[in-house]
Parts: structure tokens; sequence; C-alpha cells
């Protein structure tokens, strides 16, 4: 894209693209806006004309809200240090030499494409039921009581869900990672005299700390919004309710589109903050 | 002290055999250079003395001690890799420190030392950037920074110059050179270049397929090379091999003349040809001189006045007291 004519044809057929995204994003976002600022109630009159901030007044006061500020980080919180812990040391394993390697790193991936809502109600039904579920049996077997996971320990049962399905996201970039490393470097610390443990913290770790940034990047953006695997858990009861199923709640189940688009609007803020820290420090990473 | 002794040493990969029973000592304080084609298995050798690679059989001594079984760490020696192998979340300071660090010095002694080999290697004004921004001699320089601080028994050189551009490579060798003149230290080195072979070495271990073909120093080598292989592999450009009648005449299968035996004249010689390619160095000339009915091509290295050129036609005349004679399985004739 040297030459002046050149210039003005590659924005010219960028245009399509650029519009179409921008609509995209523009049109949700727009709309939520105007009706944050509306007292809307779709099923007690419509559209009853402007609110003013009360919507966003009521949403922050309401005895709901912060519960679902620390659930909401609860949960990606618990996740993301589960899933790059053992991301990490699952990448270590899946990079040694062993038989079997290609069906045992597909096998490894596998739960990122059962899709969410399946995989919260096979782990319910299949592994956390107090009665029929695999846990049980095996709690029974040793003569232990069962656990009534979803009561007695929501926030762990589904941060174990989440991080089964991002688990395998984060072990293939991280994998990647660790068969980038230059394998001199590794026998160099070995000649220098850095038994296994330190290599791995002095060499191996900082060499994945760009591809941990990453991973905790994306996978924030998208724990912050899971829905299906707490709709089809705990429906938001025993305080698992996050922003998002707070959200969902104030729309469709009190039916008030104005105070639903406020919450919106506070998880769009929220979201800007945290990515706008990440990519701070993913900057700070990338520099180096 | 590092005077290293392999007995009987082996390697296999599977199946495959790299390095056959092998024999070879090296003094201390001496500077060993192994050399040979690609794939010789000269870096495995290297790798076996590092403790990188376990031995099939055979026994390592390092130093009078048993090293065999002894993990790379406790050999006490250091490595420079072909990649520098620079750890480059690092700083050069911290490069350069790490070994200390793991030997679990304490910082006024790590801080000397590193600024010690700074100042030997010129990289004081380096310390605290990181491997990335440093140019490929100074990288080099770190490795052998972080390899020096640590005053091994010996050190391992991995093709060390092998990444660098010809000029620098001249100046990296002389660098290193002169580092092994100043710490005395037994040196190991690998390299496929036999110019850096010849111009370093004490001791030049040749070899071919995992088989030491000549041990010797440089001149020793380029003066009496024990089979075609050696003769052919020392010596720039290459030496010329001629068969038949005209070894004959010699009482060998095959005699060897370095093109700097051959003297040139247009008139009369031993023999003629016409000149190919004539590459001119200023110092020398090359001739690749055609037609000669001795072997496809001759090379002849001349003074860099004479001024033959493509077609001409030239006569040789070998110099009788330095021909190399070799029998039918490519060995010396005394």
């Amino acid at each position: 894209m040297a030459t002046k004519a050149s210039r003005s044809a590659a924005r010219i057929m960028m245009a399509p693209a650029v519009i179409l995204l921008l609509g995209w994003m523009l049109v949700p976002l727009i709309m939520t806006l105007w009706f944050s600022f509306r007292t809307y109630l779709p099923l007690r009159g419509g559209d009853l004309g402007f609110a003013g901030i009360d919507n966003y007044i009521r949403f922050v006061t309401s005895s709901a809200f912060w519960p679902a500020v620390v659930a909401t980080m609860t949960i990606v919180v618990g996740a993301l240090l589960i899933t790059v812990v053992f991301g990490v040391l699952l990448a270590l394993l899946l990079d040694q030499p062993m038989w079997g390697q290609g069906i045992v790193r597909i096998l490894v991936i596998a739960p990122f494409f059962v899709m969410p809502t399946v995989s919260g109600l096979v782990w319910k039904n299949m592994f956390l039921d107090s009665v029929n579920g695999l846990f049980s049996h095996v709690f029974k077997f040793f003569g232990a009581t069962p656990v009534e996971w979803m009561i007695d320990k929501p926030f762990f049962s589904i941060i174990l869900i989440v991080s089964w399905q991002w688990l395998p996201f984060a072990t293939l970039i991280l994998l990647t990672a660790i068969q980038s490393l230059d394998s001199e470097q590794l026998e160099a610390a070995e000649m220098d005299g850095a038994p296994p443990l330190k290599r791995f913290w002095f060499i191996t770790i900082p060499h994945l700390s760009r591809a941990i940034t990453v991973v905790l990047l994306i996978e924030t953006i998208f724990l912050l919004s899971i829905f299906a695997e707490i709709f089809v858990t705990t429906a938001g009861a025993f305080g698992t309710k996050t922003l998002t199923y707070l959200i969902f709640q104030r729309v469709l189940e009190s039916q008030n589109v104005g105070l639903g688009s406020a919450g919106g609007v506070y998880a769009i803020v929220l979201a800007n903050i945290v990515a706008f820290f990440l990519m701070r420090i993913v900057g700070k990473n990338l520099d180096a | 002290m590092g005077r290293i002794v392999l007995e009987k040493v082996t390697k296999r990969f599977g199946e495959v055999e790299v390095i056959p029973p092998l024999d070879l000592t090296i003094e201390d304080g001496e500077f060993a250079v192994f050399v040979g084609p690609s794939g010789c298995g000269k870096s495995t050798l290297l790798r076996l003395i590092a403790g990188l690679e376990d031995v099939s059989s055979g026994n390592i001594a390092i130093d009078g001690q048993d090293a065999t079984s002894t993990p790379p760490a406790k050999r006490g020696l250091a490595m420079v890799f072909q990649s520098y192998a620079l750890y480059p979340h690092m700083s050069v300071r911290k490069n350069i420190a790490f070994p200390l660090k793991m030997a679990k010095l304490d910082q006024a002694e790590i801080d000397k030392r590193v600024n010690g080999a700074a100042s030997v290697l010129n990289l004081s004004d380096y310390l605290d950037r990181r491997p990335g921004q440093l140019s490929g001699g100074q990288r080099q320089r770190v490795a052998i920074g972080r390899a020096i601080v640590r005053e091994p028994a010996a050190f391992l050189f991995d093709e060390p110059l092998s990444n660098l551009d010809a000029a620098l490579r001249v100046g990296m060798r002389l660098e290193i050179s002169e580092l092994h003149k100043r710490l005395e230290t037994t040196m190991i080195y690998v390299t496929h270049d036999q110019v850096e072979a010849m111009t370093m070495a004490d001791k030049i271990v040749v070899l071919r397929a995992g088989n030491i073909e000549q041990v010797g120093s440089p001149l020793e080598l380029y003066h009496s090379p024990r089979n075609i292989f050696v003769a052919g592999f020392i010596g720039s450009p290459r030496m010329n091999f001629i068969e038949g009648d005209v070894a004959a005449k010699y009482g060998a299968h095959t005699i060897g003349i370095r093109p700097e035996h051959i003297a040139v004249s247009e008139s009369e010689g031993t023999w003629s040809g016409t000149v190919g390619v004539a590459e001119h160095l200023g110092s020398d000339t090359f001739f690749h001189v055609h037609q000669t009915g001795l072997a496809e091509t001759m090379t002849i290295r001349a003074d860099g006045e004479v001024g033959f050129r493509h077609g001409d036609r030239i006569h040789l005349t070998p110099r009788e007291d330095v021909i190399h004679k070799f029998d039918a399985k490519g060995l010396r004739i005394a």
C-alpha cells in the first residue's frame, strides 16, 4: 500500500467490513444505552417514558448487586487459577514423548468442543448428583456420606465445570508455547547447574509468561459472561448469581428491560476496566 | 585442571551406532578441535563429554575421576552453544550470574566475578541490556562470559562461530584463542570449518562417521595426513588427487599434491593443461586447470602476480619432496 491510489482503493475495499462490524457492535450498544434510561416494562404497560438515572441507581443499590459482583469475580479468578496452573502442568506432560501422543492430544482438547449447556448438564447429572452421580458412588464406596455438591459447594461445582471446559484451551496455547522453547536453553541451564525444578522456574515459566497472559486475557473476557453453566445447574440459587445472571433475571424474570439494560452498561464498564488492566500487562509482556 | 580421557566410548541411537568404540585423551590446558563433515558425530561426542547424552558403553574420566554417570552440572565443564542459548528474559548481568546463582555463591562474589568477566570480554557497557538488544558477536561474548565465570575444568564449544558473519568470525576466532592463552584451561571446540581448526587448535581430532581418522597438531595433519580423507579435509584449497599410471610411477595407488606445491610456467613443466576459472584474490591466485590427463580438475595456488587467463595453456611442475602417496585402501605410504 505504497501509492496514494492503492491506499484509497484499500480504504474502499475495507469499508464494507468496517461498516458491518461497527453496525454489529454499535446498534445493540446504542439500544442498550437507550433502554437503560427508560422505564420499559413489556408486560406492565410497555415503554413508559424516560426514567433518568433511576435504573442505574436501582441496579447498584439492589441487595443482589454486590453479591453478584463477588460471585462473578470468585468464578473468574477460581477458573483462571485452575486452568493456568493445571494447563501448565498438562502442557508439560503432553510435551513428553509418549506412545499415542496424537490421540491423547485430541482427547485433551475434546472438552472444549462440548457446548456449555451440555457440559453443565452432564456434570450436574452424571458427576455431581448426590444420588446417582459418579462422585457420590465413589464416596459411598469408601463409606463416606455423599456431598450435595450443588447445594453445599455451589461455587466449587461451577468453577469445576467451567475449568473443565477451559482447561483444554489453556493447555493447547501453553503446549505450543512450551514446544517453541529452545532446548539448548534448557541444556545450558542444566550445564549451569540448575536442577529440574529451577530450570522450570527460571527458564520455562518466564518463557511461558507471554502465553499465560494471553490465556488470562482471553479467558477473562469469556468467563465474565458465563451464563449457561449457571442456568442449567443452580439457576442462580445458593449465591451463585453472577452479574450476567442478575441482568438476565432483571430482564426476563422481572420483565424490566430498563433495569436490565442499566446492568448491561455496568457490565460493559466492568469488562472494559478488566480489559484495560490486562492489556497493560500484556503490552508490558509483549514489549520484552 | 581438566584432563579428559575417553575410553572405548560408544553411542547408539536405537539401532544406529553413531560413535563406534573410541579412545581419546585431551591433555590439561590443551585446545582440542573436533573437526569433520556434518553428521560425523563431532557434536554428539561433545555432548557425551558434557553429559547431555549418556554413553552407550565405555568410560569418560575428567581430571582423573570417572565421570561416566555424573550429571552435567557436576562435571565442572562449561559449554557454549551454537545458538548461544542465552536466557532471553534475563539481562546480560543475570545471564552471566546464573551459574553462580545456581551454585549459591554470595552476592558480593557473584558481582566480583561477573564484573571481572564483563571487563575481560568488553561487555561492561551492556550488562543491563537484554540479549535481544545485542549483536551476534556480543551475544557470543555473553555466552562465553557465562562459561568463564564458573571457572570450569574445561570449556566445550559447539560450533560457536557458525552464526556469525565472516569478518566477525575471524575476530571472535582470535578472541577465543587469546582467551585460551590467558586462562590456560582445557578447551574442546567443535567445528566443520577446517580453517578454524588449523588456526586455533593445539590438537586436531578429525572425525568421520564417528571414527577418529587422525589426531595431531595442525601441522602434523597438514604435512603427513594418515589417509586420503584427512589429506582432502585439511588444507584449503583441497589437495589434488591423481590415480592411475602417474601415481604408479611413484609406487602408489593415489598421489596427492597440495595446490601450493605445484609451480606454473608458460613454457615448460612436467604436466600441461588449460586454465578454466582463475580466482584472483590479490595475494594469491587459484587456477582450476582442466585437460591435464591427471584428474578432472587440478587446483593450483600461485602468486597473486601470475596473470594467466581463462583458456591459456600452462605447464605444471610438482614439488617432488612433498608428494603424498596413498595405497589402494587410501592409507598413507610412508
